[in-house]
């Protein structure tokens, strides 16, 4: 839930990025955080395991500037990844305006990208929320790997694979570099933006 | 989807609930959100600053969390959360399905009065919040 402040002149907004674990998802906060340090005004916040793995979530406020007057503070989240998670993944989801999914290109994860989008299907109907009118970004990251000489899936596949059905914007990406991770966040937000809009006015 | 919006009108009022339950107690902080981890508002004594929006979005996933463990042993809920430091102290209570109260204070208040003040505070957010 967005949460609109009228004698400040704030609107909040959630976009949590969800996606199977290791796909990139903290890397892409990570990258956020390095470039667009400006229009960050604290700390990001990870609560993660001693190995690194994200054990809660990631937390990044994103101040985006003013829209008719309004402040607009993007709230950017990440879910944890590994599959036993999943009461902490949908606890996260709670109040959500927007997600980016974030696949992973490599061969080897294709099952595990499908998984991971059936359970995001089942863990918004239990918010009463339908992961076909949500505003929705699809990343295929890690492309650059193709260069290391390991298999990636074709965007086409992932395309066939997660994106049929929901026909939504999808970006290939290298969280790691940074390619389209800037790409991917300004669609999210734009999407996201629109829809707050359309049910506002 | 809901959207929740605020006037200024209710925003003032809880706020000056806020100063004088708590702020004028010697409450350090004192931050209203919602279960997704937006705020609704912050007050403070002018002295403290705390980063309110990381805070917000921990101790939301913090009391979601309490929340799941409560119906794990079987409770409807846990409904209210005190974690105590050496200097200051923090003190979570859920207004209701949708909004938590948060205080920050030291030592100079003791606990019981802290929660004598944040019982009445809330009985009187809840009846403007329930009024809209």
């Amino acid at each position: 839930m967005s949460f609109i402040n009228l004698k400040e002149k704030v609107v909040q907004v959630k976009i949590v990025y969800y996606g199977p674990g290791r796909c990139g998802k903290t890397t892409n906060l990570e990258y956020i955080n390095r470039t667009f340090r400006n229009q960050i005004v604290s700390e990001m916040v990870s609560l993660k395991t001693h190995g690194d793995r994200t054990l809660f979530f990631d937390f990044l406020p994103f101040n985006m500037g003013k829209i008719k007057g309004y402040d607009i503070k993007i709230q950017l989240y990440t879910v944890p990844g590994q599959v036993k998670y999943n009461a902490t993944r949908k606890l996260v989801l709670r109040g959500v305006d927007g997600i980016v999914f974030v696949a992973d290109a490599m061969a080897k994860q294709r099952e595990k990208n499908i998984r991971s989008l059936n359970q995001l299907h089942e863990n918004l109907l239990s918010y009463k929320e339908s992961i076909f009118k949500i505003p929705l970004v699809m990343q295929y990251n890690k492309i650059d790997l193709k260069e290391h000489g390991i298999p990636i899936l074709p965007t086409e596949v992932l395309q066939k694979d997660l994106n049929s059905r929901l026909q939504v914007p999808h970006f290939e990406a290298s969280a790691v570099t940074g390619y389209n991770v800037a790409a991917t966040l300004k669609k999210i937000i734009a999407s996201t933006i629109i829809s707050i809009q359309k049910k506002l006015f | 989807m809901n959207y929740g919006i605020v006037s200024q009108e209710q925003i003032e009022k809880i706020d000056s609930i806020l100063t004088d339950k708590l702020i004028k107690l010697g409450v350090d902080c004192v931050i209203v959100i919602d279960m997704a981890g937006n705020i609704i508002t912050a007050k403070d004594n002018s002295e403290s600053k705390y980063d309110v929006y990381s805070f917000a979005a921990l101790a939301a996933g913090n009391f979601a969390t309490v929340d799941a463990m409560a119906k794990l042993v079987g409770e409807e809920e846990f409904s209210l959360l005190f974690h105590k430091g050496q200097e200051s102290s923090i003190h979570f209570s859920k207004i209701d399905e949708e909004l938590l109260l948060i205080s920050m204070f030291g030592q100079e208040i003791s606990l019981g009065f802290l929660r004598l003040n944040v019982v009445d505070a809330i009985e009187q957010i809840k009846r403007l919040w329930n009024k809209s």
